[in-house]
């Protein structure tokens, strides 16, 4: 048979492009430019990791993926589409992406499982039944199953986190947003909150963490990121970053958090 | 020396009931209306959009900052001239609506700038329009933080609700001074007013701790 090379179909090319494109991204606090001129491209099923001192817009990044936070200039694609203004289009992006808080923020008046599915119901119209179906099930992925009838104050940190992340997942996200989700939490907490973020990298999840927990890093990103002063100073493989790491700044600060 | 008589306050004891009746609907009424108005002026205030601010603002600074007595006249009395009449009923009312819509918007003003701005990223991050997000995050913890002064100016709403006499609407206080020209006997009906308005505060007290508790009841940390 006569076989023609050919070109990648276009179902196949909108397949392969980045789950998360940011080009030139600038954010301003007043006259302090919190971003400089940040590009970063994740892949589906990428785990990043982004780590640097306080105030190096780590987290402002993230937050500027799902425009809780106003860029002034570049450019962030999701799904290969670009972010505007619209509010219409700022919640469809955010029904895309799940986030996870350093604060947990779970909504204090309303029961772990209402917590859950509000998203999934006002947002996605999903029926009630559906949804707590959906919410059990990741309640239990997350291993809580048993604390659905109970309020937020009612749980462990490290519970309420968990819960955080099953809230997130109850959207059915494509990436999910970690910033610094174990900052906040009792040392003992720590492991199992990090347990649930394995257990979601190892699912394929594409994920975007904010942490400075390094045993993470090593252990389930593609790239660790280190930024400071609003940029992006090193991306680097997690043995190439931890080991030989290349940048001067890089060497400082993993010295100090050693 | 005075001789007391409580006889014949005793005996039109059903007036004032019949007054007390009306002042408890009507401060229900004013309450539940003065309620909505204050949810919308809070979320104009806090909405970030200027015109509604500027509006919310004169709104709430020209109620607050003249008589309620006035404020009943400028409408019983004076809308009539712009072809807005009223039976005293309608006209008080109303003037108790927009009076607690006032202070209501400052109080609930105040519950939902206490709600942690982490609440409503959480909310907006899975999505939430702006109005999901007040209507189902920030309203309800709003409410509770500042439910105490709510209830205490919804009690201050019921006391002064007995100025509507002053247009004869017929609410508690306008029997009592109804009983008092019939009768005389001043210190007694008065004083029968004044414990009739005392229970009414106390049973409101006890029914709003009794809701607050019921509608709030979800434990809160710190």
């Amino acid at each position: 048979m006569n076989m023609v090379p050919t070109k990648p179909e276009p179902a196949m090319q909108a397949q392969t492009l980045p789950t998360i494109e940011l080009q030139g991204l600038e954010k301003w606090y007043g006259a302090f430019q919190a971003l400089k001129n940040v590009d970063l491209t994740v892949q589906s099923s990428e785990k990043i990791v982004i780590c640097g001192p306080s105030g190096s817009g780590k987290s402002t990044l993230i937050r500027c993926i799902n425009q809780l936070e106003e860029i002034q200039g570049g450019t962030i694609r999701v799904n290969g589409k670009a972010l505007t203004n619209d509010p219409k289009s700022v919640r469809a992006v955010r029904r895309e992406i799940g986030m996870v808080f350093q604060q947990f923020n779970l909504f204090p008046h309303m029961t772990i499982l209402e917590n859950c599915v509000l998203g999934p119901i006002k947002v996605g119209g999903v029926p009630r039944a559906e949804a707590e179906e959906v919410a059990h099930e990741y309640l239990k992925r997350v291993r809580i199953p048993e604390q659905a009838n109970k309020y937020p104050a009612q749980l462990s940190g490290g519970q309420q986190q968990r819960v955080a992340i099953a809230r997130a997942l109850c959207m059915r996200p494509k990436v999910m947003l970690f910033d610094e989700p174990t900052s906040a939490l009792d040392p003992e907490m720590v492991n199992e909150v990090l347990d649930t973020m394995i257990d979601l990298a190892s699912d394929g999840m594409t994920m975007i963490c904010v942490t400075h927990e390094m045993g993470f890093a090593r252990k389930v990103a593609d790239r660790v990121i280190f930024m400071d002063h609003g940029e992006i100073i090193e991306e680097n493989d997690p043995e190439q970053f931890f080991e030989a790491p290349r940048h001067e700044r890089t060497r400082g600060f993993l010295g100090q958090i050693a | 020396m005075y001789q007391f008589n409580f006889e014949p306050v005793f005996a039109a004891f059903d007036t004032l009931l019949i007054g007390a009746w009306f002042t408890i609907q009507m401060s229900c009424m004013a309450m539940l209306l003065g309620l909505a108005v204050s949810i919308f002026g809070a979320v104009g205030k806090t909405s970030g959009v200027r015109l509604l601010n500027v509006l919310v603002d004169i709104y709430v600074e020209i109620i607050r900052n003249t008589p309620f007595l006035v404020q009943i006249y400028f409408i019983f009395f004076g809308l009539p001239a712009l072809g807005i009449r009223m039976s005293p009923n309608q006209a008080a009312l109303l003037a108790l609506t927009v009076n607690f819509g006032a202070y209501g918007t400052e109080i609930i003003r105040a519950g939902i700038n206490s709600i942690n701005r982490g609440q409503i990223e959480a909310a907006q991050a899975i999505g939430l329009s702006w109005l999901q997000v007040l209507r189902y995050v920030v309203i309800k913890p709003a409410l509770r933080a500042v439910y105490p002064a709510l209830t205490s100016q919804f009690i201050f709403l019921m006391l002064g609700s007995s100025v509507v006499s002053a247009i004869s609407a017929t609410d508690l206080t306008a029997a009592g001074n109804d009983l008092n020209s019939l009768t005389f006997a001043s210190f007694e009906v008065y004083l029968v007013t004044t414990a009739i308005y005392l229970m009414m505060s106390i049973a409101f007290s006890i029914a709003f701790s009794v809701i607050g508790r019921t509608w709030f009841a979800y434990p809160v940390n710190r």
